[in-house]
């Protein structure tokens, strides 16, 4: 069980212009801008969830990610991992959670895969029965006795990431952190990949939080879904309820505006508040309201545009939606 | 115990990985060690030239001075040996490699220490050996229990506050974000000082390398026990109690590791 309360984190990033003058101007007198990686932030997911955790690029799911695996340590809220604090037991909470990031590598370069695993094995002191058992199912499932004994640079991409998925599940952790586990693979290797967290996920009840920019994972894996955008959760529910949220935002943007285009070009106040007072609902998961606010001939239109609309563009829509 | 065994037993573990990645590249492991082999030469040219030009520093006699280098070599060495994967520290920060070793279970200094392991340091433990014996035996000291007992303690002290100023450098990386060249000064600098026993630098210096850093501590007051010039058994401990360097530089790490800001997505 993970719960998140009320977590924030902020970082101070140093500005300057463009520029050598801008660059010695800034070393004497610099300008900090703070940004809010994580602002408010609650969530719970329970044992053996599969959620995915989207959001645009910079809208705080590696920082979520990162202060789950106890890398970063949060400025204020709660955070407890079934049971442990990441950040105060690093060492305890780390041997129950395996991490997965797509874009960085956790194998070591130059010596064959299963040198790598063997190091694992230590740092993660497996006993031995254990840990030939859990690579034996690893390499039959993932496919990877071909790829054990070669060095990890000379893999491709797609052979290289069953290899970090299988590196990361040898001592057999209850959490799954999946950071972009996709990014850069084919078509074959997507659906490998996809196809085995959800075995992993069904056959030890693994549970699996993963951050992706593939909506095709988000449909395969996860059971549901949650939005951050600049910081906050703005959206926690399934698939079904995020197209229809987005849905029903896009709908009521419209009508916003045509109602406004009809009074002299201006969005009358009335109108406005319609717009915000639905947008927190929204993030109360009250969906119903919009479906009132969209009743009649605008569902049927908006049916009619759905069709042949992929999640893709349905995603970019809610972000759009929602300015984030 | 066991611990401790264990945490030995993974950084060799780490160690032998390194080897085997080295040895996928033949030539460059090749050169390297002709290039170890050749560099070794420097150390002895240049103690030759400087026993041409002196007999004699600040009350100091040539032997002692190879002595108090001997020494100080072989404890840069040792800690170099064991804490120079701090070095580079700075780049596993920046390429956020370091998120990696936060979430295995293993203590944070033992996997950077395992995260690099350069020949070259071999190549220098080698000079560093043959240096120390060299000043052993060049010294003309009568050896007894006590003696050989505060050489091992200067070698114990050594390592720590050489190891103590290596973890320093790599915990600034948490707040600079780049390594320091400047710290090389108390690091590489401390080695090249440590030639000549610290009191030929002057009483500013001298008060500054057992108040600050402790370096006299590892080299000039045991020196004078070595030599014969001071008797109490105080000097003899001294390079133990430097150790006491290692705990503010781990507290500075430890600090700096609570405000890890790791780096990117």
């Amino acid at each position: 069980m993970i719960t998140m309360e009320h977590v924030c984190k902020s970082y101070k990033i140093a500005k300057r212009n463009a520029g050598l003058q801008e660059a010695f101007r800034s070393f004497f007198h610099r300008e900090y801008e703070v940004i809010h990686a994580l602002d408010d932030v609650s969530f719970t997911i329970r044992d053996g969830e599969m959620v995915g955790y989207i959001g645009p690029n910079g809208a705080g799911k590696s920082s979520t990610i990162k202060i789950l695996s106890g890398i970063l340590t949060p400025d204020s809220g709660t955070v407890l991992v079934d049971g442990r604090i990441p950040y105060e037991n690093r060492m305890k909470h780390v041997k129950e959670i395996g991490v997965v990031f797509g874009q960085r590598s956790q194998l070591w370069w130059d010596v064959p895969v299963i040198d790598s695993f063997e190091l694992l094995k230590d740092i993660y002191s497996i006993p031995n029965p254990q840990y030939q058992q859990s690579l034996n199912e690893l390499t039959e499932l993932l496919n990877l006795e071909e790829l054990l004994r070669s060095p990890a640079r000379q893999l491709s991409l797609g052979q290289r990431m069953r290899c970090e998925i299988a590196a990361s599940l040898l001592h057999r952790p209850k959490i799954l952190f999946l950071d972009e586990p996709t990014i850069g693979l084919d078509a074959v290797s997507k659906i490998t990949v996809r196809e085995f967290i959800l075995k992993q996920n069904q056959m030890f009840g693994t549970t699996v939080i993963l951050t992706t920019h593939d909506m095709q994972d988000i449909e395969a894996l996860a059971s549901r879904i949650i939005l951050i955008g600049k910081g906050k959760i703005l959206l926690d529910g399934t698939l079904e309820d995020i197209k229809k949220a987005a849905e029903g935002r896009t709908a009521l943007e419209r009508k916003g505006f045509a109602a406004g285009r009809n009074m002299t070009g201006e969005r009358t106040a009335a109108e406005g508040g319609n717009v915000s007072e639905a947008r927190t609902d929204l993030k109360n998961k009250a969906a119903e309201k919009k479906y009132r606010l969209a009743d009649g001939k605008t569902v049927r239109g908006q049916d009619a545009e759905r069709i042949g609309k992929t999640i893709d563009e349905t995603i970019a829509e809610l972000y759009r939606s929602y300015d984030i | 115990m066991g611990k401790l065994y264990k945490g030995v037993r993974l950084y060799l573990h780490y160690v032998s990985i390194q080897v085997r990645s080295m040895m996928q590249y033949k030539t460059s492991l090749i050169l390297s060690i002709i290039g170890q082999f050749i560099g070794s030469f420097q150390v002895f040219l240049g103690i030759f030239v400087m026993f041409q030009r002196f007999s004699r520093v600040e009350g100091f006699t040539y032997s002692q001075v190879l002595l108090c280098y001997g020494i100080v070599l072989m404890e840069f060495s040792l800690a170099e040996m064991f804490a120079r994967g701090f070095d580079t520290f700075s780049g596993l920060v920046r390429s956020g490699e370091f998120d990696r070793i936060l979430v295995r279970p293993q203590n944070e200094i033992l996997q950077v220490l395992g995260s690099r392991f350069e020949l070259t340091r071999l190549g220098r433990m080698i000079q560093a050996v043959v240096m120390f014996f060299y000043g052993i035996w060049a010294s003309g000291i009568t050896w007894n229990f006590a003696k050989v007992l505060t050489v091992i303690f200067m070698l114990i002290g050594g390592t720590a506050v050489f190891s103590g100023l290596f973890l320093i450098y790599a915990a600034l990386c948490f707040f600079t974000m780049d390594g320091l060249e400047f710290m090389n000064v108390f690091t590489d600098g401390a080695r090249e000082f440590g030639k000549y026993p610290m009191e030929v630098y002057g009483k500013k210096a001298l008060l500054f390398a057992t108040v600050i850093i402790p370096y006299a501590w590892i080299q000039y007051y045991p020196l004078l026990y070595l030599l014969g010039r001071e008797t109490s058994f105080l000097f003899m401990l001294m390079p133990l109690g430097a150790c006491w360097f290692l705990v503010p530089a781990w507290l500075l790490w430890r600090y700096g590791v609570r405000n890890y800001q790791s780096s990117g997505s």
